[in-house]
């Protein structure tokens, strides 16, 4: 009964003890203990299923031991305790590992936990508290309450809209808004919020997410009510990439922040779906492409194969390599990196998990372009090349080919020449054609038609500009590669933009005149030119049905805004806008239709124009209605306004007339028998002759 | 039709003033010299001379005898309008911006700069029937905040409507000097502020690229007139409800646009309406002042260019009607 214990304990006073009198150190002495042991559990780690090994191999065993923990962090001294078997002598299969900081264990479990020793061991690290905790675990299987489940809002809403119109983002000084493309009647607003982004915004791969970024990280935005979706810690953050499935995402920031490790880190791999961090990296100065002119790092530094299953990096120069992470675990693929020595630059296949890379010329080896097969490491073509100075990959946007641009060197003389090679990927065995072009021809912008057989580049040839249209040969011709299929000469022109539907092409010059050229592919023929003067960006929507051509503060002082124009060169839509900053299509994710679905309704085509039209004719009458009701108010308001303003003018007449001496009308004109008209004759003579008769 | 070109003045042009007839047009530039004009057919008048630095404004009174100019020598000068002799020189400390003669022409206003210690005034002149008896201002106005770019005077002389630095409109008791009303709407200069005939409204141009339509009692903003560069000049059509605009970059940033994307026109727009119904192109600078004749059948605009032109509307102008219109 401790109620009655209390009664009959005497107070301190009445002891008599004074509590300055008493040593405590030995008590304090033996608390400390406990405290440092309780923080230095914590950063001890269990591992199990480790094999099972005599004392020989122990030494052996914490090295490999020591190398796993590498990266994660530091082991303190002695910190590695295995038990025995004090009959047999053999280890339990169970080590401890104790590390500098709780946090280091945090990441060992996290990291290493499922890692892969060899066949038979797969290792399972936890917490050495957590195994005090799981002990304690109530046997009896306690059925955990459900979470009330809360549906989440359509993410892809916006494709269900009636008239299937597509939507843009606009920045504009610090407010971003979303619109509605009306074609030509002005667009339809959707949503604003002042100060939603600090810097700039953008979209996820397929549209599903708006992305905003903030000193503290970016966010993802999206569904009917544009609510905040999931965010990403990321101080500083410059730069994302998203995987081509918005599965997952890279962030960025030019500040590195310290990492669990100790290390700066840069670069953080998320998962867009759940919102957590996957892994960050550090990436040294030489792993990153920095553009000398601009200061700035070449984005991206991580590549995303298409399916979304890796993502790889790579290190240029004597130690090359591409590293290759497997998701979600983003574990190195096979433990370790793909080594190319001299490795330049590499990139995925947009369809297959395939990539290519190439190597420079090097002593008696020459330039090659490899193509290697993830994951069996396996390589599926190679060709080499000699007297390049530089390659460029161009992946068509199928992965059905790869060019090659190839800049040579002559022998003789000191300038290059370029040309190309062709691999055809769908092919058996890969086959490369080399594709010949003028060895005057300096290539500057090339890119393939989206899903086509096309590719445009723009080239200079003794100072004149001309963009070059080639197309892959098949049947007779197949060994010649491609063939060119014109040369269109336009001045000052110095972008090309395909249509994402193909066969059509646009051809600006940007931050200068702002000329656009709508070229079609298929009749070889200019379809319209239009300007927009200096325009700094051109940008076709997802659709292929329009181009927005803009001007931005950022890059232009006057004359900012941007204007829609349809794909044929017909201008629709003007926005001038001040403090106007950026202008972004929402992407849409790829059709679901099949290609014979998609060929039947091409083939009843006529039948769904006809459908259209009705309904834009009706659009068109009642936008028109509206305007006629919005003048005719107008009017009227302002009619009303004079009325009552003359009223009091007509009433004033008297005191005008005191003030000035001379009379006016009711709306303030000079009275006609004010006006005095003097006409003027002017006599002129134009040429006197005297003739003699 | 073809438009007049008036080609007298050196530098460009700083504003335009039709008399009440409508048969002469004033013009001050930055050369130092006054200007008048015969409207319908070109032919210049005559000068006025004697300023020694830019010419900002100039006035004419109602019966046209008198000529009012300001200048950035410091000096505010009255003229006999007919025979260009100066009648009086008003010494200033500071820049003349803005010169007004009030209704009925006994009295008029001009507005010194704040520049060197001086605050932006409105000086109050009477203006002597002799001008030997001419007296120097009775009475001035001054502001701390931010200056005065145009001073106008309001219905029945009774106020002095004011367009500031920053883009404020303000009114003041003509009588007391005491700030009745303001409105800041505008976020730039003030360039240019007319009335309509009956004074019961006013446009104003701003650098701010907006023009705006005030009622004069209230201050309300009743009609917007957006654009993509900064207006210099309004005016009121005194014959059809329309407005128009002139303007264009600063002069400073002129060599690094192309003619074409200048925007150097002069803007109808309908003033109901607000939309935009055409355009007269022209001037190769931005245009600085705007003035429609007083019959709305001509109007005048002065460039940068240093080029004056006149433009006799064509008759469909005068045809042309929006179906809403009745």
């Amino acid at each position: 009964m401790p109620a009655k214990h209390r009664k009959d304990e005497f107070t301190d006073e009445e002891l008599g003890i004074d509590y300055s009198e008493i040593d405590f150190s030995d008590i304090e002495k033996q608390f400390e203990m406990t405290m440092s042991l309780a923080s230095s559990l914590r950063s001890v780690v269990v591992v199990d299923n480790a094999p099972i090994i005599d004392q020989s191999k122990e030494a052996k065993l914490f090295n490999v031991f020591k190398k796993i923990f590498k990266d994660i962090g530091k082991i303190v001294e002695n910190g590695i305790d295995m038990p025995r078997d004090p009959e047999t002598g053999m280890s339990k299969g169970y080590l401890f590992i104790e590390f500098e900081t709780p946090e280091q264990a945090d990441l060992a479990v996290k990291q290493a936990n499922g890692y892969q020793l060899d066949r038979s061991h797969v290792l399972a690290v936890n917490h050495f508290e957590d195994i005090e905790k799981y002990s304690l675990m109530e046997d009896e299987f306690k059925e955990p309450e459900l979470e009330k489940f809360t549906e989440k809002e359509h993410l892809k809403s916006w494709l269900t809209d009636e008239r299937d119109r597509d939507q843009w983002v606009i920045l504009k000084e610090n407010v971003v808004s979303l619109y509605w493309n009306n074609k030509d009647e002005q667009p339809e607003h959707i949503h604003s919020r002042n100060n939603w982004t600090e810097t700039y915004v953008s979209w996820s791969p397929k549209g599903t997410y708006l992305v905003t970024f903030h000193r503290q990280g970016v966010a993802l935005w999206g569904g009917d009510s544009w609510n905040k979706i999931v965010r990403f810690v990321h101080p500083d953050v410059r730069y994302i990439d998203f995987s081509p499935n918005e599965n997952y995402m890279v962030s960025w920031s030019n500040e590195p922040f310290m990492s669990v490790t100790g290390e700066p880190h840069n670069l953080i791999v998320w998962d867009v779906n759940t919102g957590t961090l996957l892994r960050s990296f550090a990436v040294t100065n030489e792993q990153l492409n920095i553009n000398e002119k601009t200061k700035m790092i070449e984005w991206p530094v991580f590549k995303w194969s298409h399916d979304d299953k890796y993502i790889a990096r790579m290190t240029p120069g004597p130690k090359g390599a591409i590293s290759i992470y497997e998701l979600p675990t983003m574990n190195l693929l096979d433990k370790k990196s793909v080594k190319v020595k001299d490795l330049k630059a590499f990139s995925w296949s947009p369809s297959d998990n395939i990539i290519a890379y190439w190597t420079p010329e090097n002593d008696n080896t020459p330039a090659r372009v490899t193509l290697l097969s993830i994951p069996s490491r396996s390589i599926v073509q190679t060709k080499n090349l000699f007297n390049v100075t530089d390659c460029r990959l161009f992946w068509q946007s199928k992965g059905d080919y790869l060019l090659v641009r190839v800049d040579r060197y002559k022998k003789t003389k000191k300038n290059n020449f370029t040309n190309f090679e062709l691999f055809r990927m769908r092919e058996k065995d890969i086959p490369v054609d080399v594709v010949e072009i003028d060895p005057n021809e300096t290539v500057n912008i090339l890119s393939w038609e989206p899903n086509g057989k096309r590719f445009a580049f723009m080239g200079m040839k003794n100072g004149q500009s001309g963009i070059h249209i080639f197309q892959v040969t098949d049947g007779k011709d197949i060994n010649k590669g491609a063939k060119e299929l014109v040369t269109i000469e336009k001045k000052g022109a110095n972008t090309i933009c395909w249509n994402p539907k193909g066969r059509f092409i646009v051809f600006a010059n940007l931050k200068g005149q702002g000329e656009l050229c709508f070229y079609d592919c298929n009749d070889l023929s200019e379809l319209a030119e239009g300007e927009h003067f200096q325009c700094t960006d051109i940008q076709w929507d997802p659709t292929g049905r329009y181009l927005i051509s803009s001007a931005s503060a950022w890059k232009v002082k006057n004359d900012t805004g941007y204007q829609l124009w349809e794909f044929n060169g017909k201008p629709l839509f003007k926005q001038p806008m001040q403090l106007f900053k950026q202008i972004i299509w929402r992407p849409r994710p790829e059709s679901l239709l099949t290609a014979a679905q998609m060929k039947k309704i091409r083939k009843n085509l006529k039948n769904y124009t006809q459908k259209f039209e009705e309904e834009d004719s009706l659009l068109k009458t009642k936008v028109s209605r509206e305007i006629v009701e919005r003048r005719k108010k107008l009017y009227k308001e302002w009619k009303e306004y004079r009325i009552q303003c003359q009223e009091r003018y007509k009433k004033d007449k008297a005191l005008r007339f005191e003030l000035s001496g001379y009379e006016s009308d009711g709306e303030g004109r000079p009275v006609e028998k004010d006006i005095e008209y003097v006409e003027e004759w002017i006599e002129e003579v134009v040429e006197e002759k005297e003739e003699l008769i | 039709m073809r438009p007049i070109l008036l080609n007298g003045h050196t530098r460009s042009l700083t504003k335009i003033k039709y008399n009440r007839e409508g048969d002469l047009l004033f013009s001050v530039s930055k050369d130092h010299t006054p200007t008048v004009w015969y409207s319908h057919n070109g032919e210049r008048l005559g000068t006025y001379e004697g300023h020694g630095g830019t010419c900002w404004d100039i006035d004419v009174n109602g019966t046209t005898t008198r000529v009012l100019t300001g200048s950035g020598d410091n000096t505010c000068r009255l003229w006999e309008a007919t025979t260009g002799k100066q009648l009086h020189v008003f010494e200033t400390k500071s820049a003349v911006r803005s010169v007004a003669f009030a209704f009925g022409d006994k009295e008029a206003i001009f507005v010194t700069d704040a520049t060197m210690g001086n605050k932006s005034t409105i000086h109050f002149v009477k203006i002597a029937e002799n001008p030997e008896e001419q007296q120097p201002p009775y009475k001035t106005i001054t502001t701390n905040e931010a200056k005065f770019s145009i001073a106008r005077w309001g219905y029945l002389n009774k106020t002095i409507v004011v367009g500031h630095d920053d883009g404020t409109i303000s009114i003041f008791d003509a009588k007391t000097g005491e700030l009745i009303r303001k409105a800041k709407d505008h976020t730039d200069t003030i360039q240019d502020l007319q009335f309509s005939n009956d004074l019961s409204y006013f446009i104003t141009a701003s650098k701010d690229t907006n023009s705006f339509i005030y009622d004069y009692e209230t201050l309300k903003v009743l009609k917007r007139y957006p654009t993509e560069r900064p207006v210099n000049s309004a005016a009121i059509s005194p014959l059809k409800d329309h407005i128009i605009l002139g303007g264009g970059q600063d002069a400073m940033s002129v060599t690094t646009t192309s003619v074409t994307a200048g925007k150097f026109e002069v803007r109808f727009f309908h003033k109901i309406f607000q939309e935009e119904i055409g355009r007269v192109k022209g001037h190769f600078g931005p245009i600085n002042t705007l003035a429609f004749h007083p019959s709305g059948k001509s109007f005048a605009s002065g460039g940068e260019d240093g080029y004056i032109r006149i433009h006799h509307l064509d008759p469909d102008y005068f045809t042309f009607k929006y179906d809403e219109e009745e």
